[in-house]
């Protein structure tokens, strides 16, 4: 991994990010640093907001207010002003160092396994289509599925799909990788291989935002948790302090619903 | 009553009828791909659900899907040029009518074939950073495309029958040159006859065509 771009600064800073749908407010002014390198976990009930979170940074959904800066990029959304486009130039580059995976892959099903791979850096980058597929199959023996590089997509199992969706983000380069509820649609069996992908990706250094049900995987892998409801942070501190010893009620009561055992 | 059928006659106006095949493929060619371009900007224009756009076309659309082709083909041909004091050549009347009838339906099948295309592939496209024409051409077009075969077929069949309609602007299609030959030769049933077989030879070898690449590919 290369250093900062701005040394001493967070790679992701977002700042009082306010996002609603019609009357529903699903973010009050929602801040969080992730440092270089830094792994956050965001954690909460369903609906408290924190898919939403992630789908701002890499502006799938386009924030009402606050600001956001990934890397370099900085965008301000209370001065872009509701009604006319973001910066195009921000947009993409923001969108080019911010890999995401989704909870449910969706890995293009008209394109080979090494084709999905490959697409980013073909479509979007522009790099030649022998040198785009030769790195796509670098990734895919890296997640450990060059074997399956010619298969369709529909012929893989729910893990190796989000194991060829991980490699399909990292193709792009991308300076941090944002997990959106990467294994909550797999078999309880097939979770540890895509979970151990992260951890190494993690240990390799990798700026992650990871938004997951596994409580051990966020209190082991995880630097920072971040415990959201109904569109607040209502928590956040080191991983283990959190997860073992949350502070607040809500935290509490939320942690309680899960059995702690070992992460992958 | 017994009548007598007589095809011998009919072989004399080979080349007529070979003329009016190539004017039904031509017509039918030429009208599929200006539907489908302007059925393509008609989906997409919709989709931007901008109002002040899709109310106009919406109406645009409805009035052509409403009406008949045969009313449409003739209107174009005698009531726009004086709307617009300009002349029009019969041929270009019918191509203009039959796009344009063609390409709402074709707006339909596409809205309906990108409606079916799930949400996570568009979110996947633009988190890689394509550009909303890319994300269309690469990701979503080929797999709407794919699921839009069927429609896209049986509208294209209609599409060359649709044709037949030119006949009534003096296009010299293959109903327009039948019409010829039974004139010259008092033999409308052998004339028809033969025609009928015709289109069906050119359209059952595409529907069958489809089926195969449904059952095969998809």
């Amino acid at each position: 991994m290369s250093d900062a771009t701005i040394p001493g600064e967070p790679m992701i800073a977002v700042s009082a990010l306010r996002k609603s749908f019609g009357q529903n407010v699903v973010l009050h002014d929602v801040s969080l640093d992730v440092p270089q390198g830094g792994v956050t976990a965001l954690i909460g009930p369903s609906g408290s907001g924190k898919s939403t979170l992630l789908r701002c940074i890499n502006l799938l959904e386009r924030p009402d207010g606050g600001s956001l800066r990934v890397d370099r990029t900085v965008l301000d959304f209370d001065r872009v002003g509701r009604k006319s486009a973001l910066p195009a130039r921000a947009l993409a580059e923001i969108r080019a160092e911010a890999g995401m995976v989704f909870q449910s892959f969706n890995l293009f099903p008209h394109m080979s396994v090494i084709e999905n791979v490959a697409s980013g850096p073909i479509y979007v980058r522009r790099i030649p289509r022998a040198t785009a597929m030769e790195r796509a199959r670098a990734l895919l023996d890296r997640v450990g599925l060059a074997h399956r590089a010619d298969a369709s997509p529909a012929m893989l199992s729910g893990g190796q799909k989000q194991r060829v969706a991980i490699a399909r983000a990292l193709a792009m380069d991308p300076r941090i990788m944002l997990f959106d509820e990467a294994t909550s649609a797999l078999d309880p069996a097939l979770v540890g291989e895509v979970l151990s992908i992260m951890r190494t990706l993690a240990d390799d250094g990798m700026t992650m935002i990871v938004v997951t049900h596994e409580m051990a995987f966020a209190r082991d892998v995880a630097d920072e948790v971040v415990f959201m409801a109904d569109g607040y942070v209502v928590e956040r501190g080191a991983a283990r302090q959190v997860i073992e010893a949350p502070n607040e009620a809500r935290t509490k009561e939320f942690l309680r619903h899960f059995h702690l055992g070992a992460s992958a | 009553m017994h009548y007598h059928w007589d095809f011998a006659q009919i072989w004399h106006y080979a080349p007529l009828f070979r003329t009016g095949i190539e004017y039904t493929l031509g017509f039918t060619l030429v009208s599929m791909l200006c539907g489908m371009a302007l059925g393509l900007v008609l989906a997409l224009a919709r989709r931007t659900g901008f109002r002040p756009l899709t109310l106009p076309l919406g109406l645009f659309a409805e009035i052509f899907r409403c009406t008949p082709a045969l009313v449409q083909l003739v209107w174009f041909y005698y009531a726009l040029p004086v709307l617009l004091g300009i002349s029009l050549s019969p041929a270009t009347a019918a191509l203009m009518a039959l796009s344009i009838y063609g390409g709402v339906f074709y707006a339909e099948i596409f809205l309906s074939g990108l409606a079916n295309i799930e949400p996570g592939q568009w979110d996947a496209g633009r988190a890689l950073g394509m550009t909303p024409a890319v994300l269309m051409l690469r990701i979503i077009l080929p797999q709407a495309l794919r699921r839009m075969r069927g429609p896209l077929v049986s509208q294209g069949v209609l599409q060359l029958k649709n044709t037949s309609l030119v006949s009534v602007v003096t296009v010299p299609d293959l109903v327009y040159q039948g019409q010829l030959v039974a004139s010259a030769t008092y033999r409308p049933l052998e004339v028809y006859s033969t025609i009928a077989v015709i289109y069906f030879c050119l359209l059952f070898p595409l529907t069958q065509a489809a089926r195969l690449l449904d059952r095969g590919v998809a």
